[in-house]
């Protein structure tokens, strides 16, 4: 965790940088505007409001039985043959993966995608173990091979223009230059092939595991996600313990949501709905079928009703996509796992408030994630009780989150605890006024970080109750 | 305490703290469309799978091989994949008439001949359970007989889809064929269209992984 917890404290110097970043603040700009309006035509034939509503009841009710239904999974993905392992942190959840591929005496991995593996680290824990990983969605494949952390969560090369990705893949892979994106498609093909023919294991994510069948529920376009499940003859799916639905019938909502929030599509071109290992007379699919379970900090934010309501996600990025910081900033400045709003809200559990500073305060809190969120998370308002979390601020509700406080200075709170005595004495208050309207002159040009963007506030020669007096005298 | 029972009692714990709560009610109706007929059902398929380019001819229940044969030939197919003692791979396996083209029948696993699989096969022809109206999905549940790779590695997938079995929706689809009550196969699959991607530069590129084409024939 350490070099993600630098990133992050790095936040504010790679946020500069990507602004004076004219590329990839290009690249980020074009990309978030075809989405949006994708999304917005996707959904033009429904009711928005009534499907989302319908979104967060589901995911509500699965949280609000998250415990029962978890054991309700294990049971029937037993029942079905599936092997049930649990993590109570990324690195836990490493070492049963890198267990499994041990005991297959497995060299190689091949992975569909999956953020999960992203937060657990997986692949640089598995290339300390001897065994490779590599990614074969296009876009997992293309940061893989540029040694980079995905910049969006759905679309993990957003960062790139095609230039950018065939230098890199002709630098890698020796494929010819050229701009068809159709020509660099199939050469990434080509070679993604050759390895799953040849890996020893799949490793996936899930979209959503129903605890009424037993099933992992995978969506995705390219085929990948299918092929990594199907043609090695071990599975593995890895997944946060916050994913799981209660009945089959709760995904035909999810997935109205997911795909159009995520890409404007009306689906997926796959949905991919796992319920078992290979029977004997099936000819293919694995032989083994393994789902872990990961904590890594979800069952600390469990512990708080508002703070749940970050347990929702169903991982769409829409609130990336419409989010102007990050449109403008990219997914690397973030410096996490989750970038945007859904990383500034999930992030500080992860790593801890006194890692993630600046992430909760990054935010105009203009709102616009908390209006298209498909399952209607209060972002904004999350982002708020964070903040208050960072400072201790809330003297009625004392704050939780780990590292909470730490961004609390004794200088600003002698200043605040100044403030409510110069505000609740009238005495105080009308000495004060006095003083700062004689001594304006003295007032400093230059604020810290305040006047990096604007000029420094001049006090007015007259206080306000001055003027309103005065006016008083006039007029009687 | 290991890793299972710690998460656990955590939950429990955390729950039981807040006094437990009540999640609001759901409300399934938004996902109701309104009645559509079988012409509807079909137009809307159409409507929602030909923008991701899947290929759709509609054909007899008596003839569909004629045309099969046709588009094979057009496509330049070297060879077509057929499952084993279905009654649509035996059917056309004795009216197959395209010499120069051979049909393809496996009873061994797949990773008995997974080289071939993955080199030579040009196309693979399955059946389908029915389709969704509304996304122009195609449910598939593969079988022995037609393994989950048949509408995967080959570069062309053929689907027969029976007129009567459409259905609105996924969630009607879910309800009408009790499919949490009568349980899952081993794999159950959705496919609206061949395989895309547009990872690069939101550019769409299509047959990236799985098939270039899909191709649905639909027997009324
Ligand atoms: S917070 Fe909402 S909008 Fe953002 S990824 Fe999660 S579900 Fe999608």
């Amino acid at each position: 965790m350490s070099t993600a917890t630098d990133a992050v404290k790095h936040f504010t110097p790679r946020a500069r940088a990507a602004l004076d970043n004219p590329a990839v603040r290009g690249n980020f700009r074009k990309a978030m505007d075809g989405l949006m309006s994708k999304r917005q035509d996707a959904f033009a034939d429904w009711d928005l409001e009534e499907l989302r509503e319908l979104g967060a009841a589901v995911r509500l009710r699965a949280l609000s039985r998250l415990p029962e239904l978890l054991e309700q999974l294990e049971r029937n993905l037993q029942a079905n043959g599936i092997q049930v392992h649990w993590a109570q942190t990324g690195e836990q959840a490493c070492e049963i993966v890198r267990d499994i591929c041990v005991a297959r005496n497995a060299r190689t991995v091949i992975k569909g995608k999956s953020m999960v593996s992203e937060e657990m680290e997986l692949n640089a824990f598995l290339a300390r173990s001897g065994i490779e990983a590599l990614e074969s969605d296009l876009g997992e494949y293309i940061i893989q091979l540029a040694d980079e952390a995905p910049s969006h969560i759905i679309m993990p090369a957003i960062h790139k223009n095609t230039t950018e990705i065939s230098e890199l893949m002709h630098e890698k892979t020796g494929t010819e230059r050229s701009s068809d994106v159709d020509y660099l498609t199939a050469s990434a093909r080509a070679q993604l092939r050759e390895k799953f023919m040849q890996a020893d294991v799949g490793v996936s994510g899930v979209n959503f595991a129903v605890a009424e069948t037993g099933t992992l529920c995978l969506v995705e376009n390219e085929g990948n996600g299918r092929l990594t499940t199907t043609v090695p003859g071990c599975h593995i799916a890895v997944t946060g313990i916050e994913k799981v639905v209660e009945h089959l019938a709760d995904i035909a909502p999810l997935l109205a949501l997911l795909t159009r929030s995520a890409t404007g599509q009306h689906i997926t071109t796959y949905v991919n709905m796992i319920s078992g290992p290979r029977k004997t007379d099936e000819k293919d699919g694995p032989e083994e079928v393994h789902l872990v379970l990961v904590d890594a900090g979800r069952s600390a934010i469990y512990q708080d009703r508002e703070l749940l309501d970050t347990l929702r996600c169903i991982r769409c990025g829409a609130c990336m996509n419409h989010c102007p910081v990050y449109t403008r900033i990219g997914g690397h400045a973030y410096g996490t796992t989750y970038p945007g709003p859904i990383g500034k809200i999930l992030m500080p559990h992860m790593l801890g408030l006194d890692n993630t500073g600046s992430l909760a305060t990054a935010s105009t809190l203009c709102g616009a994630c908390a209006e298209v969120c498909p399952v209607k998370i209060p972002i904004p308002q999350l982002l708020q009780r964070l903040r208050s979390e960072a400072m201790d601020g809330d003297p009625q509700r004392p704050a939780t989150v780990a590292g909470h406080g730490s961004k609390r200075r004794w200088l600003e709170m002698l200043l605040w605890r100044g403030w409510t005595v110069f505000n609740s004495r009238p005495w105080a208050y009308r000495l004060g006024t006095a003083l700062i309207t004689r001594c304006r002159r003295l007032m400093p040009s230059r604020l810290g970080a305040w006047t990096r963007y604007r000029s420094a506030p001049r006090p007015a020669a007259q206080s306000l109750q001055q003027q309103l007096r005065q006016r008083q005298c006039k007029e009687s | 305490m290991n890793a299972r029972d710690a998460i656990l009692q955590r939950l429990y714990q955390g729950r039981e703290q807040q006094g437990g709560f009540e999640p609001p009610a759901s409300d399934f109706s938004v996902l109701q469309r309104p009645h559509w007929n079988k012409t509807k059902k079909l137009e809307r398929f159409v409507q929602a799978m030909s923008p991701v380019h899947g290929e759709i001819h509609s054909t007899s229940r008596d003839n569909w091989h004629l045309l099969l044969q046709q588009l094979v030939r057009d496509k330049g197919l070297r060879n077509l994949w057929i499952g084993n003692g279905t009654p649509h791979g035996s059917f056309l396996a004795d009216h197959w008439q395209l010499e120069q083209v051979p049909l393809l029948q496996r009873t061994q696993p797949v990773n008995e001949w997974k080289d071939e699989l993955f080199n030579d096969v040009a196309a693979a022809l399955t059946g389908s359970l029915g389709a969704i109206a509304e996304t122009g999905s195609l449910i598939l549940w593969p079988t022995p007989a037609e393994p989950r790779v048949m509408s995967l590695v080959p570069p062309v997938h053929f689907v027969l889809l029976d007129s009567d079995r459409l259905y609105a929706t996924l969630h009607e689809t879910i309800q009408q064929e009790g499919w949490a009550k009568n349980g899952m196969p081993t794999n159950a699959l959705l496919i609206s269209g061949p395989s895309k991607t547009a990872d690069i530069e939101q550019t769409l590129a299509y047959g990236v992984h799985g098939p270039r084409e899909l191709v649905v024939l639909v027997l009324e």
